[in-house]
């Protein structure tokens, strides 16, 4: 299809606003779970929103708020386990196949279309409504303005977690609320990219930026470009060739994660020790 | 005014007795080596003067006040992470997290948070590896980073839980005497946790040792020798001086009876 027309179309004017306001938040938020070293948490939420999900067709309810619900709940678990959730790689992956398992029991009895359960699993910002629109954008202001008025803490608590609490900070405190925040770029990601695949979005442009750069706010205004880059480009190059966006999307994050990989380390080179 | 006051303190950690019924008066100004096996409490005392830990009876005092959790009189600086060293992040955004890092809202400095930031980094020597990744850095650069970050705010008190740890012989030394002129510099009181004495010697003004519950304070000379050290630890110490270092030794001939490394 030519693309001069491409911004005729409603839907794709939709999938680019999607994008934005997802990149925005999941560019940002996964900034911090990249440095929390919580990436792996971050992508079992997202499938504990599976289960919420599937469970919210069953009941009759909009998927997307089942979806919040229940990784927002999940959330606040992980979040008050706290320090201690890193390492414990096997308990969130029991957690992350047990919530799979409960969606396709879900599906299952609701006996569902496969097309809803493949845009649940892989997302589908083709077809982002404007009331999902509208739900996505209010929900990222919150989570961004969440983000902004713990971010000084969330930097100190989870660089120097001991001096934090010596200090008098909460880790249990920042943990949760920064969860919480999490829960709710998860299920914007997972509008976008599916609930399989939240790392293309939260994981994989966060870690590319923090090889790039050695600044804090550097690195998270990178992680949203290159999520926000991925995205778009991703639409495009489906808008021209038929393969599906959240493929192109996963292909160019990766990519994009190669090369930052592959950049010479500047830093490195001149740097080494006295 | 005495900087610390310890009166018949004792310290409970896990439902064990850490610390009992330990008195101690600590001057301002004054640097204080604080040794003992591990498990003796040197890090639960921090944590009960950080206002972390409430004592199980007896009293704190610390510039005449009770110990208050986020007191900003006091500066401390952790143990050392391992994960730490694998930051990519540069030296200075790392010690500016510590900068009102427990206020809420954007991490935004402004001119004069810069300036404090730049002053305990020039306090302490670290000026021209700040801008470099975490990654990068010795383990002595690294220790000059956090304790630039315990000299944000210009505390009185410096809390210090094994700076020595982890660090080359050669590095030990140059951290000891880097903290001691910066206590100079600022006249501030020091406590330093370690396990080696030796590191230690030309810069402590006293020595609190720790063991068996009970806390000995002195100098030198009045803690580490036999006599003292021997009547701390219920069982036979021997103190030796070798060629200016001191050798602690447990009397049936185990150099390191006690987990102490006295000797790098």
């Amino acid at each position: 299809m030519p693309i001069a027309t491409m911004l005729d179309y409603d839907f794709m004017r939709s999938a680019f606003a999607a994008g934005l306001v997802v990149a925005l938040v999941a560019g940002a938020v996964g900034y911090f779970l990249v440095l929390r070293h919580l990436a792996f948490a971050g992508h079992a939420l997202s499938h504990v929103g599976f289960a919420g999900a599937t469970g919210a067709f069953l009941l009759g309810l909009t998927p997307f708020w089942g979806l919040l619900a229940l990784t927002l709940a999940a959330s606040t678990a992980m979040g008050l386990i706290g320090e201690r959730l890193r390492g414990r790689d096997i308990a969130v992956g029991v957690i992350l196949s047990l919530s799979l398992g409960l969606g396709v029991l879900f599906l299952h009895l609701y006996t569902a279309y496969a097309a809803e359960a493949t845009a649940l699993l892989f997302g589908n910002v083709l077809a982002v409504s404007d009331a999902n629109l509208r739900a996505l954008a209010a929900l990222a202001v919150v989570s961004l303005l969440g983000l902004a008025a713990i971010s000084r803490p969330l930097i100190f608590a989870t660089l120097e977690p001991e001096l934090a609490e010596a200090k008098g900070l909460s880790l249990r405190l920042v943990s949760v609320l920064f969860l919480l925040i999490v829960g709710i770029a998860v299920a914007e990601a997972a509008q976008v990219v599916g609930v399989l695949l939240v790392f293309a979005l939260m994981v994989s442009p966060a870690a590319a930026a923090q090889r790039l750069t050695t600044r804090l706010k550097t690195g998270v205004a990178l992680a949203v470009l290159l999520a926000l880059a991925e995205t778009w480009a991703g639409i495009v190059l489906a808008y021209i060739t038929d393969a599906p966006p959240t493929f192109w999307i996963t292909l160019l994050s990766s990519g994009a994660y190669l090369v930052a990989l592959l950049v010479p380390q500047r830093l490195e080179a001149a740097s080494t020790r006295p | 005014m005495s900087a610390i006051e310890l009166t018949k303190l004792t310290l409970r950690r896990s439902g064990r007795t850490v610390l009992s019924g330990v008195d101690a008066v600590i001057d301002e100004g004054e640097f204080i080596g604080v040794f003992g096996p591990n498990g003796a409490g040197k890090t639960t005392l921090l944590q009960a003067l950080l206002g972390l830990l409430r004592p199980e009876s007896g009293a704190i005092s610390i510039f005449g006040q009770p110990p208050l959790h986020g007191n900003p009189l006091a500066g401390y600086m952790p143990q050392r992470r391992a994960a730490m060293a694998e930051l990519r992040l540069t030296g200075w955004d790392v010690v500016a997290s510590a900068l009102d890092g427990h206020r809420w809202g954007l991490p935004i400095l402004g001119a004069e948070g810069r300036r404090q930031v730049a002053w305990a980094l020039e306090t302490v020597e670290a000026v021209e590896f700040a801008r470099r990744p975490i990654q990068h850095l010795s383990g002595g650069e690294m220790q000059r980073l956090l304790l630039a970050q315990a000299l944000l705010g210009k505390p009185r008190l410096l809390l210090l839980d094994e700076p020595l740890i982890s660090l080359d012989p050669r590095y030990q030394q140059a951290v000891v005497d880097l903290v001691k002129r910066v206590q100079q510099a600022l006249h501030i009181t020091v406590l330093f946790t370690a396990h080696e004495l030796n590191p230690l010697l030309g810069a402590m003004d006293r020595v609190l040792y720790l063991g068996g519950g009970r806390a000995k304070l002195g100098t030198v000379e009045d803690v580490v020798n036999s006599a003292a050290l021997s009547q701390l630890y219920g069982a036979p110490i021997e103190v030796l001086r070798v060629g200016g270092r001191i050798i602690v030794v447990a009397a049936h001939g185990e150099v390191e009876a006690h987990a102490h490394r006295h000797d790098a």
